[in-house]
């Protein structure tokens, strides 16, 4: 090779022609939505030219859907909302913050953890308009869930509904079951289904790799909040009686007579341990194929089900609302959402926040499906499938009492850890009130 | 497209920054007065390698140590983390699981691998038989620990078992077992999994160290009437220590800081946890960073002697020759 030496620098150049054209003119960016109506965010001002920036924990086509929903807020307005999403929301949030590259706006999925970042300093309290839209079109539950030591600080965005029942209108047809109505008229229905021998009544799974256990968090959170109501819970939550408390450990007992009752479970996967292996996504697919009649599932499990199984109340699947237990108590739900906060309070950043606050979007957001909100101002017609109908339904009934998730609430080291892990002991076959003392005993001292 | 040419852009950028202060270095020291260039050279040339030390590496460590004995608000609470660590049954379990592991992972590991290693040597297909077990050395700990979920998988009695090992006990009738959640022998099923991808490693180094033993040595056993026993005693294996002793102690240091297969296979719950894998559920899933970081400390005092044994040992070896 004598001229080796002319090798490099036409190796050189040729990377870096390569890494020229690279990074040419992308073109195009950002579809324009046609047949917007401008007249509705005249309100939000002229703001061509500003960009802010969200992060979340939403991605794949739910990111997308919400970036859609931005596009009508972008193109009359001129901003640009730059969306970020990431599975490592949770703990790069903090870091980000901490090292100060936070977002403009961060979009909460856990109260606890926005109550960190509010104690931290880290967030700007909400805008007055975005305060006054929350006031207007949510209910006062909803308000103190964005609400850190009396001072407001993110309107809610999404919801999700949990505690529903999945169950096959087609098994309860040919059986002659009826949807039950209250918790012991459930109980009924399992044990008749497993004297019938056929099928368990109940399949399960709460494995999650490192999150091993939140779904049975679920299921104690369903009946605490319905055997001993909406006060109760609060207190649980928030710590003013102890986690070990004879009421919970009622609850867990309660919940015990369905999971650990090797009658009872596990339709399609084994023994009561099995729930523990069994993947809460694939958890429920034995309700199709007969195995079990019943799993316990919040909203998005109509996302989990095969491809081409029709969710109706005539349909593959249908769900109903985890029954009452204590009448009195109450027609309480739990479920989950999200928060949006600010760490700027530039015009720009409260236009978005109000625009996010808006019914305009719920409205915008809901159309595209797989997502429902509490905003009052939701017109349910816009819901996509007969679920979300359903979800927004329960969710705006004014005779709901509405509680958010209670693991999401606790701090994160009960709530994100010690919980999910007593849950797990508890199936493993440990006893519910020792189960309670370890988590009781986790609770961060302060 | 625009994303991928801005990054490479970047990198160009920064590589020829790299360049540039490298070359400055180098000018600047060059051009040093004769009676001071043996100085201004030394410190040119390891300024920015000391710099690098300590921001990318002191600096952390010792702000470690210190949140070590903060709370979850940062405030400092002496030394209630460490003795959290060992009141708690929850972390002593983990503290038990760590010394199972590093008793019996290294040990193994390193025998199954000696064995294989000595059985091979010199037999027909030698390097067939050492890729079939080099090769989970291949595999992430992850993807191991994923792959031996599946084999450990199990499902009701009357069930069809997805399983292997369920599947061949079902076949043979015996009942199927759920492998990963009875405390203590978890534990064992986990470190089958680390043995299996380690073995590989240590029958690589020991036999490349085997084939270093001088032939003059293993003959003149032989012909000292020396059986193959006491050949591979007395010969091969003062012959083969140095590697032995990087072996087990590198297989110790990796097994200290196991957190993937545990992290994969059952997320610490049953009474599996290990160290590593408790320092990153304390620091970033419950909030507790002075507990993670304790922990974090913990496993650095435990991983130091072995380093240092290590290193040691290297040097005199390195003198003898």
């Amino acid at each position: 090779m004598k001229n080796r030496k002319y090798l490099l620098p036409v190796a050189a150049t040729g990377a870096l022609a390569l890494s020229l054209t690279a990074c040419g003119p992308s073109g195009g960016g950002g579809g324009q939505a046609t047949g917007v109506d401008c007249a509705a965010y005249e309100s939000y001002g002229k703001l061509d030219g500003k960009t802010v920036s969200v992060y979340a924990s939403i991605v794949d086509t739910e990111a997308t859907s919400l970036e859609t929903t931005f596009a009508p807020f972008e193109e009359c307005t001129g901003a640009t909302i730059k969306y970020e999403g990431s599975k490592e929301f949770e703990t790069q949030i903090g870091v980000r913050a901490k090292a100060g590259n936070a977002p403009d706006i961060a979009i909460f999925p856990q109260p606890g953890l926005l109550t960190d970042q509010a104690t931290a300093g880290n967030l700007k309290p909400a805008p007055k308009a975005v305060s006054d839209l929350v006031d207007k079109n949510w209910s006062a539950d909803w308000k103190k869930y964005g609400t850190v030591d009396g001072t407001f600080y993110a309107a809610p965005m999404l919801a999700n509904v949990k505690g529903y029942i999945w169950y096959a209108p087609k098994t309860f047809k040919d059986n002659g079951w009826e949807v039950p109505k209250t918790w012991d008229e459930m109980m009924t229905l399992t044990k008749k289904i497993a004297d019938d021998g056929a099928m368990k009544p109940w399949c399960a799974g709460f494995e999650a790799g490192e999150a091993t256990g939140w779904p049975g968090t679920d299921w104690v959170e369903d009946v605490v909040l319905r055997a001993q109501g909406p006060e109760v819970y609060d207190q649980w939550v928030s710590h003013q009686i102890p986690f070990n408390d004879p009421k919970i450990v009622d609850a867990m007992n309660k919940t015990g007579e369905i999971l650990l009752n090797p009658k009872y479970v596990n339709g399609g996967f084994g023994d009561v341990r099995s729930i523990l292996t069994t993947g809460y996504a694939q958890a429920g697919q034995p309700v199709l194929d007969g195995q079990c009649a019943m799993h316990h599932q919040a909203s998005f499990q109509a996302a989990n089900w095969p491809e081409g199984t029709v969710v109706a109340p005539e349909g593959d699947v249908w769900a109903f609302m985890a029954p009452p237990i204590d009448a009195s108590k109450g027609k309480a739900i739990n479920g989950g959402g999200e928060m949006v906060g600010a760490y700027k309070d530039t015009p720009e950043v409260q236009a978005v926040l109000a625009y996010m606050a808006s019914a305009d979007f719920a409205n915008t957001r809901v159309k595209l499906g797989g997502a429902v909100s509490a905003n009052k101002g939701l017109d349910p017609a816009n819901a996509q499938s007969e679920l979300d109908k359903q979800s927004i339904a329960l969710l705006q009934d004014p005779d709901t009492v509405f509680r958010f998730d209670g693991s999401d609430l606790m701090p994160g080291a009960v709530g994100s850890n010690s919980f999910w892990k007593g849950i797990v002991a508890w199936v493993n076959g440990t006893p519910a009130k020792q189960v309670a003392d370890s988590v009781e005993n986790s609770w961060p001292k302060s | 497209m625009e994303f991928i040419g801005g990054k490479f852009l970047q990198v160009v950028i920064a590589l020829a920054a790299f360049a540039a202060i490298i070359g400055l270095i180098m000018l600047l020291v060059d051009r040093a007065p004769k009676s001071a260039k043996d100085k201004v050279t030394i410190v040119g040339f390891l300024a920015p390698a000391a710099i690098l030390m300590l921001v990318g590496l002191v600096y952390p460590a010792l702000q470690t140590s210190l949140l070590a004995f903060t709370d979850a608000k940062g405030q400092p609470n002496g030394v209630d983390n460490f003795v959290w660590m060992f009141t708690q049954p929850e972390a002593l379990a983990t503290l038990r699981n760590t010394v199972i592991w590093t008793v019996l992972v290294p040990l193994l590991a390193t025998g199954f691998g000696l064995a294989y290693a000595v059985f091979i040597d010199k037999a027909r297909g030698e390097r067939v038989l050492k890729a079939l077990v080099f090769m989970p050395m291949a595999i992430s700990f992850v993807g191991a620990g994923i792959i031996w979920k599946l084999v450990y998988d199990y499902r009701g009695p009357g069930i069809e078992q997805t399983g292997v090992i369920n599947y061949l006990r079902v076949a043979l009738g015996m009942d199927p077992k759920q492998f990963l959640l009875d405390a203590p022998e978890n534990t064992i099923f986990l470190i089958i999994v680390m043995v299996w991808i380690q073995t590989g490693f240590a029958m690589v180094i020991l036999s490349a160290a085997i084939k270093g033993v001088p032939v003059e040595l293993v003959e003149a056993a032989r012909l000292d009437g020396a059986n193959p026993w006491q050949q591979f005693r007395n010969v091969t294996v003062p012959g083969i220590r140095g590697a032995l002793v990087v072996v087990l102690t590198t297989i110790t240091i990796a097994t200290l800081k196991v957190f993937d297969i545990v992290r994969t296979m059952t997320a610490g719950n049953y009474d599996t946890s290990v160290v590593a894998n408790e320092m990153y559920t304390q620091a970033f899933r419950a909030g507790e960073p002075g507990r993670g970081a304790a922990l974090a400390l913990i496993l650095f005092l435990l991983v130091l002697p072995i380093v240092v044994y290590n290193a040691r040992v290297l040097r005199q070896q390195r003198e003898i020759r």
